[in-house]
C-alpha cells in the first residue's frame, strides 16, 4: 500500500517536472547549437546532387555544402555537423519539435509553409530555383500535357507537387490517376517498371533521377513547366536570431559570388581588406571593420570561415550541378542578376 | 474496512490517471497556443487538392479533407476485411496440410510457414508489387482476357477490376498473415487430445470427416484467441500500403497533414480510426467466441 501511494506520488512529481521543462524558453536556438558545438540539419539523403551518400560514405550535394556553410559560420568548423535524413513528410515536424536545428532539404518556400496559420517555419533565401516537370520515354508519343488524358502518373506524396499537378491538370479538365508513393526512390520505381506512362517532380530530380537510368537518352522532360519551385533552407518560426543567421550566410554566399571571392583568393582579399582602408564595403563584409557579424549574432569574421570552407555560391553550384559534375543541371535563374539569372544578395551594409 | 479501502485507493487511482492525462492534454494545448499553432479541426472541411488513385466512394479534389480521409478509412477496411478473408483460408489449408498423412503436403507447410515468418512484410510487399505484379507483360490480348488476366496494370475478374496496388497489398498481406494463422490452426488442432482421433477412425468416419466434424469444433476455443490477435495485426499491418502506392488511411493523411500542417490532430484521427477498426474486429471475434463456447457446451450437454 506504501508502495503503491508512493508510487503515485512520484507520477505526479514526474508530471509536474514535465510542466516546468516544457515552458517555452527565450532562448535562440543559435545559442544552443553553439553550446552544443554541433549543427543537426535535416536533408533528403537520397537525391544525387543535393544530398546523397557517395563512395566514400559521406553525404555531398549543394543541400549539404548549405549546412557546411552554416556550421561553419555559426560554429567556425564546417565539418561539425550531424546529417539526418529524413522523408518529405517527416521534415517539418523534425523541425518544429527541435529534432533538427535548420532543414536544408530542398523543400519548396511558399505561404503556407512559411506562415503562422500553416506550418509556422521561417524560410531563408531561395539557393535553387526550380519547378516542376514531367518526364515521360520518348516512344510513349506524349509530347504535351494534353497527351496525358487518361494516363497515371507517378507523383510523390506529402509534397507540393502532388497538388501542383491536380491544380495543372484539373484547369485543363485532364482526366489522370496519381499513383503515390511515400517515397522517391519508389517513384522512379513505379515509373521504370512501367506502372504509370509519365512521373512527375522538380526539373532538377527528374534530371537527378535520369541521370541514373541506362537508357537515359530514351526520357525526355516535357516542356511545360507546371509551378515555379524555390527550394530554400528553413529554421523554425519565431526564432529571429537563428532565422537572421541563416538568411545572412546564404546571402553571404552569393556575395561572395558578385564580388568575385572565391576559396582560393579569400586569403588574398583578407589582406587587400586589411591593408586598404578606403575599401570600405569589402571590409565590412569580411569583418575588418564595423560589426555586421556581430548584430546578427555570429562572429564578425563569418563571411571569411564560409567561405574559406565552401566556397561561394557559384562554387557549390559548379561542383554539385555543374556541366563537369555527375548532375549536371543548366544553371537558369540560378545564375547571378548580372549574368542573365535572378540570384541576388541584399547589401552588407 | 477491508473493503473500503480498496475502493479508496482505486479511486485515488483513478483520479490520479484522469489528472495525468488532463495535466498533459492541456500541457500539449497551452504549448500548442503559445507556438501560435493551436489546435483546431476546422481545416477538415477545406477542399482536399489532392486527386486520389482508387476510390469506392464518390471524390473528386474539390471535396474536403475530412471526405477523402473518409475515402481512405474505406479503402483500408476493403484491404483488411479481402486480406482477412484470403488470409483465413490459407492458414486453415496450410494449417491442415501440417497435419496431414502426405509427407509432400507437410514439407510444404512447414517450408511455407518458416521462409514467410523470415522475411520482414515491407519486403514482401516490395516483392509483390515491383517484381510480381509490375513484372506482368502488359498485354491484353491473350484469349482468357475476358473473364480473367492478370498484366501490369492489375487483376481483370470478369467486371471486376483489381488495381496493382491492391492487388500486390492482397497477395503480400494474405501470404504473411496465412503463415501465421497456419501456426495458429495447427496450435489449435494440437491441443486436441489424440484419442479423439483414434475415436472417430474407430467409429468409421473418413479423415476429411472426422477433421471437420470432430476436431476442428473442438479445436476452435484454442483457435480463436490466437486468430483474433493475428487480425489485429493484419489491420494494423495494413498501414505498409503506402510503401506500394496504395491509398489507404495512412496515406492520404500523410498527404493531409503535410498539406495542412496539422501533425497532432492528423495522428490523432488516425488513431481513432485505427481504435475504433480494431474495436470493430475485437468485438466480432469476441461474439464468435462465446457463439462457439455456448455451442460447445449445448453440446456437452
Amino acid at each position: 500500500m506504501k508502495r503503491l501511494f508512493n508510487s503515485i506520488i512520484t507520477l505526479a512529481l514526474l508530471t509536474l517536472s514535465g510542466c516546468a521543462t516544457t515552458t517555452p524558453r527565450n532562448e535562440s536556438r543559435l545559442d544552443i547549437i553553439s553550446r552544443r558545438n554541433s549543427l543537426v540539419c535535416g536533408i533528403s539523403g537520397k537525391i544525387p546532387g543535393f544530398s546523397f551518400l557517395d563512395s566514400n560514405g559521406q553525404y555531398s550535394g549543394l543541400d549539404v555544402d548549405i549546412c557546411k556553410a552554416f556550421a561553419a559560420a555559426f560554429i567556425g568548423d564546417s565539418s561539425k555537423v550531424e546529417y539526418r535524413p529524413l522523408t518529405a513528410a517527416e521534415r517539418f515536424t523534425a523541425l518544429r519539435t527541435g529534432e533538427i536545428d535548420v532543414l536544408s532539404r530542398n523543400t519548396t518556400f511558399n505561404l503556407s509553409r512559411d506562415s503562422i496559420g500553416g506550418n509556422g517555419l521561417s524560410f531563408g533565401p531561395v539557393v535553387f530555383h526550380d519547378g516542376q516537370g514531367v518526364m515521360v520515354s520518348k516512344k510513349s508519343g506524349i509530347n504535351s500535357l494534353y497527351d496525358l488524358a487518361s494516363k497515371s502518373i507517378c507523383v510523390g506524396s506529402g509534397t507540393t507537387t502532388e497538388q501542383n499537378i491536380n491544380d495543372a491538370l484539373e484547369s485543363l479538365s485532364i482526366p489522370y490517376t496519381p499513383i503515390k508513393y511515400q517515397d522517391l526512390n519508389q517513384v522512379v520505381s513505379g515509373y521504370r517498371q512501367g506502372r504509370c506512362q509519365a512521373m512527375t517532380s522538380d526539373r532538377s530530380q527528374l534530371a537527378a533521377a535520369r541521370s541514373s537510368f541506362p537508357d537515359s537518352t530514351d526520357h525526355v522532360i516535357l516542356d511545360e513547366t507546371l509551378s515555379k519551385e524555390p527550394l530554400s533552407p528553413a529554421s523554425v518560426g519565431g526564432d529571429q536570431k537563428l532565422s537572421d543567421a541563416v538568411r545572412w550566410v546564404i546571402y553571404a554566399l552569393i556575395s561572395a559570388e558578385e564580388k568575385g571571392i572565391t576559396k582560393d583568393n579569400i586569403k588574398m582579399k583578407l589582406q587587400l581588406a586589411k591593408d586598404n582602408p578606403q575599401l570600405k564595403p569589402l571590409r565590412r563584409f569580411l569583418g575588418v571593420e564595423g560589426d555586421l557579424g556581430k548584430k546578427i549574432g555570429l562572429s564578425n569574421d563569418f563571411v571569411f570561415k564560409v567561405i574559406s570552407s565552401t566556397g561561394n555560391y557559384g562554387e557549390i553550384y559548379n561542383k554539385n550541378l555543374g556541366s563537369n559534375s555527375n548532375v549536371p543541371i543548366p544553371r537558369g535563374l540560378n545564375k547571378l542578376y548580372k549574368k542573365g539569372g535572378i540570384q541576388i544578395s541584399p547589401p552588407f551594409n | 474496512m477491508r473493503i473500503s479501502k480498496g475502493i479508496f485507493v482505486q479511486i485515488t487511482l483513478a483520479i490520479s490517471l484522469f489528472l495525468l492525462i488532463f495535466i498533459l492534454f492541456n500541457n500539449l494545448y497551452v504549448n500548442l497556443i503559445n507556438k501560435q499553432i493551436g489546435f483546431t479541426f476546422n481545416w477538415l472541411l477545406r477542399p482536399a487538392g489532392f486527386a486520389l488513385s482508387e476510390s469506392s466512394l464518390n471524390y473528386s479534389p474539390s471535396n474536403s479533407y475530412a471526405w477523402a480521409l473518409f475515402v481512405g478509412w474505406i479503402n483500408s477496411l476493403k484491404i483488411i476485411l479481402s486480406s482477412l478473408i484470403f488470409s483465413t483460408l490459407l492458414g486453415i489449408i496450410v494449417g491442415l496440410f501440417s497435419k496431414s498423412k502426405n509427407k509432400l503436403l507437410r514439407k510444404f507447410s512447414s517450408i511455407y510457414v518458416g521462409l514467410i515468418r523470415q522475411i520482414p512484410l515491407l519486403v514482401q510487399l516490395m516483392f509483390w508489387y515491383f517484381v510480381v505484379f509490375l513484372g506482368f507483360n502488359n498485354s491484353n490480348n491473350d484469349h482468357y482476357s475476358h473473364f480473367f488476366s492478370v498484366s501490369n496494370k492489375g487483376i481483370n475478374i470478369l467486371n471486376l477490376n483489381l488495381t496493382t496496388e491492391f492487388s500486390a497489398l492482397l497477395f503480400g498481406l494474405s501470404v504473411f498473415t496465412g503463415a501465421y494463422i497456419a501456426e495458429v490452426i495447427r496450435g489449435g488442432i494440437n491441443s486436441v487430445p489424440s484419442g479423439q482421433w483414434e475415436a472417430f477412425k474407430s467409429v468409421g468416419l473418413s479423415e476429411i470427416q472426422g477433421v471437420f466434424y470432430i476436431i476442428i469444433p473442438q479445436s476452435l476455443p484454442a483457435i480463436i484467441p490466437g486468430l483474433t490477435s493475428q487480425y489485429l495485426n493484419l489491420a494494423k499491418n495494413s498501414t505498409l500500403a503506402i510503401a506500394v502506392g496504395y491509398a489507404d488511411i495512412y496515406a492520404i493523411s500523410d498527404t493531409v497533414i503535410n498539406q495542412t500542417g496539422r501533425a497532432i490532430e492528423g495522428f490523432l484521427i488516425l488513431l481513432l480510426s485505427f481504435l475504433f477498426l480494431n474495436l470493430i474486429i475485437t468485438y466480432a471475434m469476441e461474439f464468435l467466441n462465446r457463439f462457439v463456447i455456448a455451442n460447445q457446451n449445448r453440446r456437452i450437454r
